[in-house]
């Protein structure tokens, strides 16, 4: 089904357009031009933003392979020196490093899929009309606009915190004395202050793929009698899934890397050190420069043999629009 | 309909296949209920945070919450610098600026691309697509020590374009991502009338693509703004003195001089204020750029 | 669409209202400046406060601050001086790094400013704190000096002299840890429900929970490493030491135990949420400082021991001056009025004398106006200050000094990792035995490269 976003600009479903057959020059079958001349016409526009993120993002990269073969701690600098692969032999051997990874999966996986959940059913509430609806939605998009280590700080010092804190000033209201959230439950009170933020984030992406539902079909389905659950599961979750899949993917970009909560609420203590939190420290508080290269190298093919999993699901997307 | 997922999942498909002033039955209201819950639940920290910042140090770390408590804007004042510390200005000015030139420039880089991606695609240009993402994807902390050195070198430490130049890369597979389903939306019949009548590529970008594009180029810019002001990483390591963005400022907050909770809940709010300014005027083309990027 | 007009509009104005407050806000440009990094301690916050009025005034200097907190503050401090990156003219730097820094020549020796300014009077730095702020000597000298203490402190058991009157409840000139314990046990949550028997650190970091740690260890009869550099973390006076410290803070220790530091059991203490701290001495100018709820209420004694006669640490913020800057002159005006006598007396002007960034010269002691308003510390502090010594705080000789720390630059990350496997212990995610073998793991790592050398 090639459905696509209804919008003002672009009314009709067939989102599937072939490249222009009108095009000024010559073109090969499938419409790229043919002439070496008229390609790099057609790359043109595409070069600056090639070649700008090449050497921004992958020029560094390369720096860092280099250095993760050498002896590099900043403290020492008498003593640097190619070593082969004795920082990917510690790195391979460093238990902390395994336990971060491992975080970073849990982190990734409970927020991500916490917050489509929640996303989801705050999109299908928020997809109807009623009383004040502008307001609410205004009230739960809030969250992703608030900067995350303000998020990170407002949650450590103004909402857990035992002695003054929002959560356990409430239950005190009903005469609960709560418990010191932050050291009881660690990974779990960073996992809450990231999906409060990026549940807003899904939401907006699910609440235009309802909005996008082609209204005849729900009609019909709603004639011939189909229950809300019925027309849930078997028109709503198909047509969502791309967008599910899609909202999976774009958070989870942000949540494998995130820095600010671990490093705000918990210093990464606790057993909440993240990848991105580990390497830090091994690059600014132990200033082994030769390790945390190493490590970023390996967490660097780690995550593109994930990417490329996590792509197939694009690519999957990009082929269905790229189909003729 | 036993079960609250049920109630909850299905009242809205009803509710959006039934026009506007339709029946409301138990079920809406429960559903509008909930929904009302939800979004207080949501704001709820928010408001707290903006109360908190409005009461003094003493009040704001009461062992229940103070709601009335009387409001004092002293958090303000002392955010602002009126007890001799630094001023925050320096930093909302850099903020500021990093978040606006970067985004500027990440759009004036992303259009022409994602023209290159969609109208007149070039070859392999999911591969492309591909390239783009993927960096995206790679942990950015791996490439901050390099990055940091070669700033020492070149002497770009503590500089803002040195900032705009990382928050451009930062923004720009995302905004080419975006940028390009929203090119792919426009019918071709526009492009081809367009040559027929001779128009240049400039003429075509101009006079055709950029009108209907405009809505997607602002919600691309909005997250690309947000992204950016938002940034703490890069610019904890890479700025200082002189070119100390809000987020970095923020942290400086957190004093061991006893009470400050008013004071940060206040920095905080201040230093959020254009995000979720920017944020709600905009949230509907937030919603339709999110998705057009996301989806297509 | 009006909507991308509309966001146009915004941010033009946003850039107009921005660009007018740059004259208010953008630093003035009188062509002199120095940048400064500092940690936000408390004094720190005075001297930031009061530099435009007594310091830019009188020199024409302009200084630019940037304030972290600790954690942050050391790793931006490494990078900074590491790789000599020019960012900043000075910083605080501790007698932990000034040692291993100097040694690699990333800061200025002081000796001649220090010969061409009388009226700074380095004579009356006590003598621990210079030496431990010393370095390789220049121009033919034994050694030289390279940082400046801002304050200097050790650590003391501060109390609530009231609570413990009423509760019937006496604390020892010099107390032993088991004395503390039981007193401990005895205050906790007896004279109200909410105040807790003792703050103790339990914040990762190796100078958070590790500062207070290693003097139990020290006291204890346990070290991190033997003379010649044969890790101890697992041995029996280490794992005694960290077992009795976890069991303290679990059962009598204040709330938030894991992730309390300095400033946490700081608000604790003010706030009576604890009768006892042991903390730094340093932390009494803020207890004693008007305005404080606790102020006149509490009693200061020696660091509680158990195996040497005293436990004190021994730590100085301290100016060191980058080796690569350029206005090596206008930067040590300002470290030398931050820590001249004078700067001393501003404080007590200003802000009253407990306030006063003291712990670091005689005359401070000898000074009618400080002891009457800092009576109430003021001896306990000078002679947990000159008790100190980082030579030989153990019961055992040590490959290097430092009481709190062991002085190699490896010890900031073993000490942070090993830190936050106490601070899981401390809340209750593992065993004491488990933290301590992998400690002593990652410290074989370190102590390995040593013994090669």
């Amino acid at each position: 089904m090639t459905t696509a976003v209804q919008s003002d600009n672009a009314p009709g479903p067939d989102q599937a357009q072939p490249p222009p057959q009108a095009a000024p020059t010559a073109t090969d079958p499938e419409g790229y031009p043919q002439t070496a001349k008229e390609r790099w016409i057609r790359r043109a526009p595409l070069l600056p933003a090639l070649v700008f993120t090449i050497i921004v993002t992958q020029l560094p990269f390369v720096a860092t392979l280099a250095i993760s073969f050498f002896n590099w701690n900043a403290f020492r600098p008498d003593d640097r020196r190619f070593v082969w692969f004795d920082n990917y032999v510690n790195v391979f051997t460093d238990a902390d490093l395994r336990k971060s990874v491992f975080t970073t999966v849990i982190l990734t996986v409970v927020v991500v899929l916490v917050s489509l959940v929640l996303g989801l059913g705050i999109a299908l509430l928020l997809n109807r009309t009623f009383f004040g609806r502008g307001l609410a939605r205004t009230m739960i998009i809030a969250p992703f606009l608030i900067v995350p280590v303000a998020a990170a700080l407002l949650f450590k010092h103004a909402i857990y915190n035992s002695t003054f804190g929002l959560l356990n000033g409430v239950l005190r209201w009903f005469g609960i004395e709560g418990p010191d959230w932050i050291s009881q439950f660690p990974l779990t009170v960073i996992e809450v202050q990231l999906i409060w933020q990026w549940t807003p984030f899904m939401t907006l992406i699910l609440l235009a793929g309802l909005q996008s539902r082609p209204t005849d079909i729900l009609e019909a389905a709603s004639v011939d009698g189909a229950t809300g659950w019925q027309t849930f599961t078997n028109l709503t979750l198909p047509h969502m899934r791309r967008y599910l899949e899609l909202a999976a993917l774009l958070g989870a970009i942000y949540i494998v890397q995130n820095f600010d909560a671990v490093f705000t609420i918990t210093s990464g203590g606790l057993g909440t050190a993240n990848l991105p939190y580990t390497i830090y420290q091994t690059l600014f508080t132990a200033q082994n420069y030769g390790l945390a290269s190493a490590q970023g190298v390996v967490v660097v093919i780690a995550s593109l043999i994930i990417a490329t999993f996590a792509l197939r699901t694009v690519s999957g997307l990009l082929k269905d629009e790229g189909a003729k | 309909m036993t079960t609250a997922v049920q109630t909850a999942a299905a009242a809205p498909t009803t509710a959006t296949a039934t026009p506007p002033g339709g029946k409301k039955s138990n079920l809406g209201w429960l559903a509008t209920t909930a929904t009302w819950i939800i979004a207080f639940i949501f704001a709820a920290p928010i408001l707290w945070m903006v109360l908190t910042s409005f009461h003094s140090e003493n009040d704001a770390t009461q062992r229940t919450p103070q709601l009335f408590a009387p409001l004092t804007v002293e958090g303000y004042r002392n955010f602002f610098g009126a007890d001799g510390g630094a001023s925050p200005w320096p930093a909302l000015i850099n903020s500021a600026w990093a978040a606006i030139v970067s985004t500027l420039v990440v759009i004036a880089l992303a259009i022409p691309a994602a023209y290159a991606l969609s109208v007149r695609p070039v070859r392999k240009w999911s591969d492309v697509m591909f390239f783009f993402l993927s960096t995206k994807m790679l942990p950015a902390v791996a490439g901050l020590m390099p990055i940091y050195l070669i700033a020492t070198r070149i002497h770009m430490l503590d500089n803002i374009w040195f900032m705009i130049i990382i928050y451009t890369a930062m923004n720009l597979p995302i905004a080419i991502w975006m940028m390009r389903s929203f090119l792919a939306d426009i019918p071709r019949d526009l492009f081809e009338a367009a040559s027929l009548d001779g128009a240049g590529l400039l003429q075509t970008l101009r006079k055709v693509i950029a009108p209907i594009v405009s809505p997607g180029i602002a919600s691309t810019a909005l997250i690309c703004f947000i992204f950016a002001w938002n940034e703490m990483l890069f610019a904890r390591v890479l700025t200082g003195v002189v070119a100390e963005t809000s987020p970095v400022f923020l942290t400086s907050f957190v004093t061991s001089q006893g009470q400050f909770l008013a004071q940060v809940c206040a920095a905080a709010t201040v230093i959020s204020l254009p995000v979720l300014i920017a944020g709600f005027a905009a949230q509907d083309k937030l919603v339709q750029g999110l998705s057009l990027g996301a989806v297509k | 669409m009006c909507l991308p007009a509309k966001l146009i509009a915004g941010v033009g104005a946003l850039s107009l209202v921005l660009s007018g407050c740059a004259g208010a806000g953008g630093h003035s440009s009188s062509g002199r400046s120095i940048n400064i990094l500092m940690v936000n301690n408390p004094q720190m916050i005075d001297l930031q406060s009061l530099t435009a009025k007594y310091f830019t005034a009188e020199t024409g200097i302009d200084v630019n601050f940037t304030v972290l907190p600790e954690n942050d503050l050391r790793d931006k401090v490494a990078s900074e001086f590491t790789s000599q990156a020019g960012q900043y003219d000075a910083a605080t730097l501790s007698n932990f790094e000034v040692p291993i820094y100097s040694k690699n020549g990333w800061l200025l020796p002081l000796d001649s400013h220090i010969a061409g300014d009388p009226e700074f009077d380095q004579k009356d730095i006590f003598p621990s704190l210079a030496t431990s702020l010393s370095g390789p000597g220049v121009n033919g000298a034994e050694s030289s000096v390279y940082g400046e203490p801002f304050y200097g402190e050790s650590s003391f058991l501060m109390y609530r002299k009231d609570v413990f009157a009423s509760l019937g409840l006496t604390m020892p000139e010099k107390p032993t840890w088991d004395q503390v314990a039981d007193l401990a046990a005895k205050a906790d949550r007896t004279f109200d429900p909410n105040m807790r028997g003792i703050c103790l650190r339990g914040q990762p970091g190796w100078g958070q929970v590790f500062a207070p740690l290693t003097t139990v260890v020290n006291t204890f009869g346990g070290t991190w490493f033997d003379a010649d550099w044969t890790p101890q973390v697992n041995g029996p006076g280490f794992t005694a030491a960290t077992q009795f410290y976890v069991d303290l803070v679990r059962r009598h220790g204040e709330v938030g135990a894991p992730s309390a530091g300095f400033t946490e059991c700081l608000n604790a203490t003010m706030g009576s949420a604890v009768s006892m701290w042991y903390d730094a001495t340093s932390a009494a100018g803020s207890l004693e400082a008007d305005g404080s709820p606790v102020k006149g209420k509490m009693g200061y004694v020696q660091a509680p021991v158990k195996e040497t006669k005293s436990s004190g640490w021994l730590y100085a913020w301290s100016w060191a001056i980058e080796a690569s800057t350029k206005k090596a002159d206008d930067t040590w005006k300002f470290v030398s009025w931050a820590s001249s006598k004078e700067y001393e007396a501003i404080v007590g002007k200003e802000y009253g004398w407990a306030r006063t960034p003291a712990g670091k010269r005689q005359s401070t002691y000898d000074n009618p106006e400080y002891l009457k308003a800092a009576g109430a510390f003021a001896d306990a502090t000078r002679t947990a200050i000159l008790e100190a010594d980082p030579t030989n705080p153990g019961v055992q000789p040590r490959p290097t000094v430092g009481i709190q720390f062991v002085d190699i630059p490896e010890f900031t990350d073993l000490g942070t990792k090993v830190s936050q496997y106490v601070s899981s212990a401390i809340a209750g995610q593992t065993s004491v035995t488990d933290v301590l073998n992998q400690g002593q793991a990652l410290a074989e790592k370190v102590a390995k490269t040593y013994r090669e050398a």
